[in-house]
């Protein structure tokens, strides 16, 4: 095992317990929105797929990664658009737009 | 083509800000007043990831990334504008779907450069990719067969057949075997038979189960996404990504155990529940006959307006009725006559999780008047009416105390504790689960049949004039 492998599960770990804590503190309330906006961040994956379809020489790992950068486009920015589009409507009672 | 290029260093630590930004967007998403923003930081930090990606010197195929981002806001953009707040479910599967169909892709396209390279590849850059090539192609079907069902492209019903658990496994050994086969030849090739393997499994691990259901799917598909994502972190050797994939990992997991509670079940019974299910006989726990009490718009209104605390509790017949706006309308005339009205939502009031709150804050109504189950339950005893719209299974008190029944053991709301109950139902059909609901037979239940959006629309006016 490499330490670099080390790094990445130790960041792993870590970034379990954070996620529970996290989410575990979301009211059900919003949990429609925490879906889609966690959603979207999945959607990170991006990153990966600029970078093999933007670096790679072959015909066939372009057509792969180019088409996974239009899906994860597709999810990140549908996701917090959408996500947006939802908590812009949870109004407190009397708040403006409130009729 | 661009002027500079920062430095592999300096990308990955704009890809630690971009986690930093994840983990604060996610913890202002605790409190709906902040929550809009952490979803604009989580964006931010996207968006500088993404930025960064660009400048690093080994991408220099620009049109090709350029095309792809395009594509991608040009078909994401314009269907989270247009899509229907009830089409929600559909759209946050489908959501899922391009996640790890993007993760699945991206893992097949690294293995594919990296497997003829001389010498041996790392054991976890091997598994790891593999892995995320069967999640993703799991996820991707999955979804697209739960989209199906929720759009009624197909049946919602639950899709069965002889060994079906037996061929599930085959197809699930088959996957393995390709994964365990591109390991250790580290050919190519068995990419192929690998992710066909994983899209076969994500159908047919769909299929069994019910419309009703999907809330719990939804949630365990968010999962899988998640983790195709940090599999394909390990695979890049991404923070971001792993991070990021853990994240909503998480999230996905939280929900689903949160959802599958809320039904009194276990997470593996709502997945292989379909298979050997014990049919229910017809009336064998509680049987609701003649003696139901049918009301009419004109009464409910009086007890209404003279009554001091009001509950609605909303079902998704409400939704499917798209009366929303109307019981908005309705709780206005009443709290303009000083009754308090609130909401209780049952966890799992509408498609997935969270929501029926989407659908009542689409409709304007304020979050503070949405109270979840916990929070309203021990309040029932002082509620002089309890208006149940297109709710059903959620609100059997026979979950709560026959064993027999086969709800027996799912929360529910405790709408049998108010003064008196109003239950607006289209007729006597019984709900989702199909068994009978005694709340209708209680002596301090009164019924108003018909149409939801037009009974509530005549309470309305009935109340405007007592």
């Amino acid at each position: 095992m490499d330490a670099e492998l080390i790094g990445s599960l130790t960041i792993f770990a870590l970034a379990v317990f954070l996620g529970f804590e996290l989410i575990s503190r979301v009211p059900t309330l919003l949990h429609t929105p925490l879906m889609s906006g966690t959603n979207a961040i999945s959607g990170i994956i991006v990153v990966g797929a600029i970078l093999v379809a933007g670096s790679s020489d072959s015909r066939l790992e372009q057509t792969l990664a180019f088409v996974a950068l239009v899906l994860a486009t597709i999810n990140v920015v549908g996701g917090f658009l959408v996500t947006d589009r939802m908590l812009e409507m949870f109004r407190r009672r009397g708040a403006e737009g409130d009729e | 083509m661009v002027a500079f290029a920062f430095s592999e260093n300096t990308v990955n630590l704009a890809y630690v800000f971009a986690a930093v930004c994840f983990v604060f967007g996610i913890k202002m998403l605790s409190s709906p007043t902040t929550a809009r923003w952490g979803n604009r930081v989580s964006a931010a930090g996207m968006l500088v990831a993404v930025a960064f990606t660009l400048t690093l010197a080994e991408v220099d195929r620009y049109w090709l990334v350029a095309a792809g981002l395009a594509l991608g806001a040009v078909l994401g953009a314009p269907a989270a504008r247009l899509v229907k707040m009830t089409a929600m479910p559909q759209m946050v599967a489908l959501l899922n779907g391009a996640g790890g169909g993007a993760a699945a892709l991206v893992a097949s396209a690294e293995f594919h450069r990296l497997a003829p390279l001389p010498g041996d590849l790392p054991a976890d850059t091997l598994v790891a990719s593999l892995a995320s090539a069967l999640i993703g192609g799991v996820t991707l079907s999955g979804s697209i067969v739960a989209f199906a069902k929720l759009q009624e492209l197909v049946s919602g019903r639950p899709v069965t057949f002889q060994h079906q658990q037996a061929a599930n496994a085959a197809v699930l050994a088959v996957a393995l075997l390709c994964a365990v086969a591109a390991g250790l030849t580290e050919e190519r090739f068995w990419v192929v038979p690998l992710v066909g393997a994983a899209l076969v499994f994500g159908v047919l691990f769909v299929i069994p189960i019910g419309g009703a259901d999907m809330p719990v799917v939804i949630a365990v598909l968010n999962a899988f996404s998640g983790l195709s994502g940090v599999a394909a972190g390990f695979v890049l050797d991404n923070n971001a990504l792993i991070i990021g994939g853990t994240l909503v990992g998480a999230s996905g997991t939280l929900l689903t155990l949160l959802m599958a509670r809320a039904m009194g079940r276990s997470v593996a019974n709502v997945v292989f529940g379909a298979f050997g299910q014990v049919a229910v006989a017809p009336g064998t726990a509680a049987t609701v006959d003649g003696a139901v009490r049918a009301t009419t718009p004109d009464d409910v209104a009086v007890m209404l307006a003279y009554a001091k605390r009001v509950v609605i509790v909303p079902g998704y017949g409400l939704a499917v009725a798209q009366a929303q706006h109307d019981v908005r309308k309705l709780a206005d005339e009443l709290e303009r006559r000083r009754v308090d009205v609130r909401y209780a939502i049952h966890p799992v009031a509408g498609r997935m999780p969270g929501h029926m709150n989407v659908l009542l804050a689409e409709a304007n109504v304020p979050y503070d008047q949405l109270y979840e189950m916990d929070r309203i339950n021990p309040e029932f005893e002082q509620v002089d009416v309890a208006l149940v719209v297109g709710a059903n299974d959620v609100t059997n008190p026979a979950a709560r105390n026959e064993p027999g029944s086969p709800i027996y053991g799912m929360p529910i709301l405790d709408v049998d504790h108010a003064k008196s109950v109003v239950v607006l139902k289209r007729s006597m059909n019984p709900g989702f689960a199909g068994i009978d609901n005694p709340l209708y037979a209680d002596p301090k239940t009164a019924m108003l049949f018909g149409d939801a959006k037009v009974s509530v629309a005549a309470l309305v006016d009935a109340v405007k004039s007592v």
